[in-house]
């Protein structure tokens, strides 16, 4: 079977079971169709939480912004995951006892303020919808490879199948279809990194192999990394870092804390039985996305190693008889000249894998020096030593461009893998979009309907009417991140850190203070959302754009790029969080103190006994 | 009475948490970030130390602490006799 019938048997296979699983688990009542009945054991909820979490950033995207940062993507890795810890002990088992389905709807009511839990749901849509354009920018990807079509066109295809999908089967079951979804993702993730682990270090576990030594040699595979990526003039690969290291650290600590602060992840936690539950439940969901997380780094590094093999054959890989691409122990040993003439691959040579790519215009070849070879480097490198070296060679400028979106899509086809492995991915890229996009689609739509709408404009709103204006924001939200998605603001897991950044500087700390500050009040809450909101999404518009259309940036006005103290947009979230926490506590010193009922419900919420099942009631 | 208990209860809470937060502190921010260059210095096979808290470490560590939250926090619960039911 060729691999375009073996993809769409695959991906049609794992739809059905979604559609299966769907109709099966039906929710019954308003309280199970926004917090499945409260009646999840830990470990499945940490599963769906697992699958909800692990986007199509995390799955399409990391693995090849890794490969491009080397050390510096370990930002991705620890603040993906760091943040599992702040959500385990500040928020998730207090927000459980409190009880109730959202998180404006805690802020309100904490609060004692309509104005607080508005103002809520503005910060809850911002960072929501920021988070689906990078959705939609890694659909396009994996519809564009899967159908053999453009990007943009992936993307249309996308828009209409999230659609359906939330529309009709997304309300319904949704964490038992997450479940599926987490399995499929997971699967399509680690055996392709299997194979390549074991086909570069013989050890299969790509954990060990990433620190092992290359098959028949005893040069280990990220030294020799190192080697031809400085000798490519790039940095090395285990110490180059994205800026300084202040940006490092303020990046991490915005996604830690924006990873707490994210609505449709704190609301998987309103799904378990207990408090206790909700304790484990981050530790389950940690598990399983570690899983993920930990293979990420070796599959970034190997994609690398792989790609360079590919288009260099003085790297040390060739491809063997069965087709598949193995490491050459002298070769490598040998460390063979990587600027000699007939190392670069002849373009015509080129394998099926980057004919298949082009078609998406995310790979592009242009033959600068003409000479009808491929060479790869970093031109613009500041190493004299790269810079003579390909000089010398005849080197024109780099002749290969690769979007890092593709990396782990193309992976297993440029490690030479069955087609079956390459199908199984197509299904895991869309899993992981489509889970993520389900679940914050359902975030946006309990905002808008039970937040706004019910809350605030019109309280007696039929259950009916609510659900209509739930579906009617999301297909609103899908049109507009679609369109924002053609014109993303950067790479997928760019796009949805500064998302994260934005979750972090308005609604983490207000929630914090809410069950660790008793005298909080609300107009120190409000302000401190209000500042930290304002000065994150000012600094990010100034950078992306107003909204990030193209175009409306306003970067000089405040010094030119990362003025800041060199720190970057997506690592800005840490300072508005800061921001955020500065105000309210001034604001709270100059204003009258809560009232005592309020203070008396957050001592209530500080301790588990007495917890109930959520309901949805203001 | 009951306000002791309330408070005594908050207090050990908090103690936990400080711990916690400083063991996730130092695996994070410090071996992975601060220190990492030092670090890089010490191989754990062919892992460079401080690429390996970046990469590996720090994502075992924290689930480590968050299971051992849930374990510490049901003790103090149970001591506290606010558990539920």
């Amino acid at each position: 079977m060729d691999l375009q019938t073996v993809t769409y048997l695959v991906v049609g296979a794992s739809f059905a079971l979604y559609i299966g699983i769907a109709i099966w688990a039906r929710a019954g009542s308003t309280s199970e169709f926004y917090a499945a009945g409260g009646s999840v054991h830990p470990v499945t909820n940490g599963m769906a939480t697992a699958a909800d979490w692990m986007s199509a950033a995390s799955f399409i995207s990391m693995a090849g912004l890794i490969a491009n940062m080397g050390y510096g993507g370990g930002l991705f890795l620890m603040g993906w995951t760091g943040g599992y810890v702040l959500l385990a002990m500040l928020l998730a088992p207090y927000l459980r006892k409190f009880g109730k389905f959202t998180v404006p709807q805690f802020i309100g009511d904490r609060f004692y303020s309509k104005t607080a839990s508005t103002v809520a749901v503005v910060c809850l849509l911002t960072a929501s919808l920021t988070y689906i354009i990078g959705q939609m920018t890694g659909v396009g990807v994996a519809f564009s490879r899967f159908l053999g079509v453009s990007s943009e066109t992936g993307i249309y295809i996308g828009q209409a199948i999230v659609f359906l999908y939330a529309v009709f089967g997304g309300m319904k079951g949704i964490t038992y279809t997450q479940v599926a979804q987490y399995i499929v993702l997971i699967a399509a993730y680690l055996v392709p990194a299997f194979f390549i682990s074991l086909q570069l270090t013989g050890n299969p576990l790509p954990q060990l192999g990433l620190g092992s030594n290359m098959v028949g040699t005893d040069t280990s595979l990220l030294a020799k990394l190192d080697l031809i990526v400085k000798d490519l003039g790039f940095d090395q690969y285990t110490t180059s870092i994205p800026g300084s290291t202040l940006n490092m650290f303020m990046y991490t600590l915005s996604l830690m804390i924006g990873t707490a602060g994210l609505p449709h992840v704190i609301m998987r936690f309103f799904t378990v039985p207990t408090v206790k539950d909700a304790r484990s439940s981050a530790g389950w969901a940690l598990v399983f996305i570690a899983l993920l997380y930990t293979t990420a780094p070796a599959v970034g590094a190997m994609a690398k190693l792989n790609l360079h093999g590919t288009v260099n054959s003085a790297v040390g890989l060739e491809s063997n008889a069965e087709g598949k691409l193995v490491v050459n122990p002298a070769t490598v040993k040998a460390n063979a000249d990587l600027y000699a003439t007939e190392s670069s691959l002849q373009y015509e040579q080129r394998p099926e894998w980057m004919k298949r790519w082009e078609k998406t215009g995310l790979l592009k070849f242009e033959d600068k020096n003409g000479d009808g070879r491929i060479q790869y480097y970093n031109d613009k490198t500041k190493s004299a030593d790269a810079k003579a070296k390909a000089e010398a060679a005849g080197w024109k400028g780099n002749e290969l461009t690769v979007n890092a979106d593709i990396m782990v899509m193309a992976n297993p086809e440029i490690a030479l893998l069955p087609n079956w492995v390459i199908a199984l991915v197509a299904a895991g890229g869309l899993a992981a979009a489509l889970s993520t996009a389900a679940g914050l689609l359902m975030a946006i739509s309990s905002a808008v309907s039970h937040d706004l709408v019910k809350n605030v404009f019109v309280p007696n709103i039929s259950d009916k009417n609510e659900l209509l204006v739930g579906k009617i924001s999301m297909a609103v939200a899908i049109v507009i991140s679609g369109w924002l998605g053609l014109n993303p603001p950067g790479f997928a897991a760019g796009t949805v850190a500064l998302a994260f950044g934005i979750a972090a500087s308005s609604l983490f700390p207000a929630i914090m203070m809410g069950i660790f500050s008793k005298k909080m009040n609300k107009e120190g809450a409000i302000a401190g959302m209000l500042a930290g909101l304002f000065v994150t999404l000012f600094y990010v518009f100034a950078h992306k754009g107003i909204f990030f259309v193209k175009g409306t940036d306003f970067v000089d006005l405040i010094g030119g790029p990362n003025s800041f103290f060199g720190i970057t947009p997506e690592a800005f979230g840490a300072v508005g969080a800061m921001v955020n926490f500065i105000v309210a506590i001034v604001v709270d010193k100059v204003t009258k103190e809560p009232p005592e009922h309020i203070q008396h419900m957050v001592e209530s919420v500080r301790i588990p006994r007495g917890s109930k099942l959520v309901d949805g009631a203001h | 009475m009951e306000n002791n208990s309330a408070s005594g209860y908050w207090k050990a809470t908090l103690g936990l948490l400080t711990k916690i937060l400083i063991i996730w502190f130092v695996v994070s921010f410090g071996a992975g970030i601060l220190f990492a260059p030092a670090l890089n210095s010490i191989s754990l096979g062919g892992y460079p130390l401080g690429f390996w808290f970046a990469h590996q470490g720090a994502i075992y560590i924290f689930i480590a602490l968050i299971f051992y939250y849930a374990k510490k926090m049901g003790d103090i619960d149970r001591q506290f006799d606010v558990h539920e039911e």
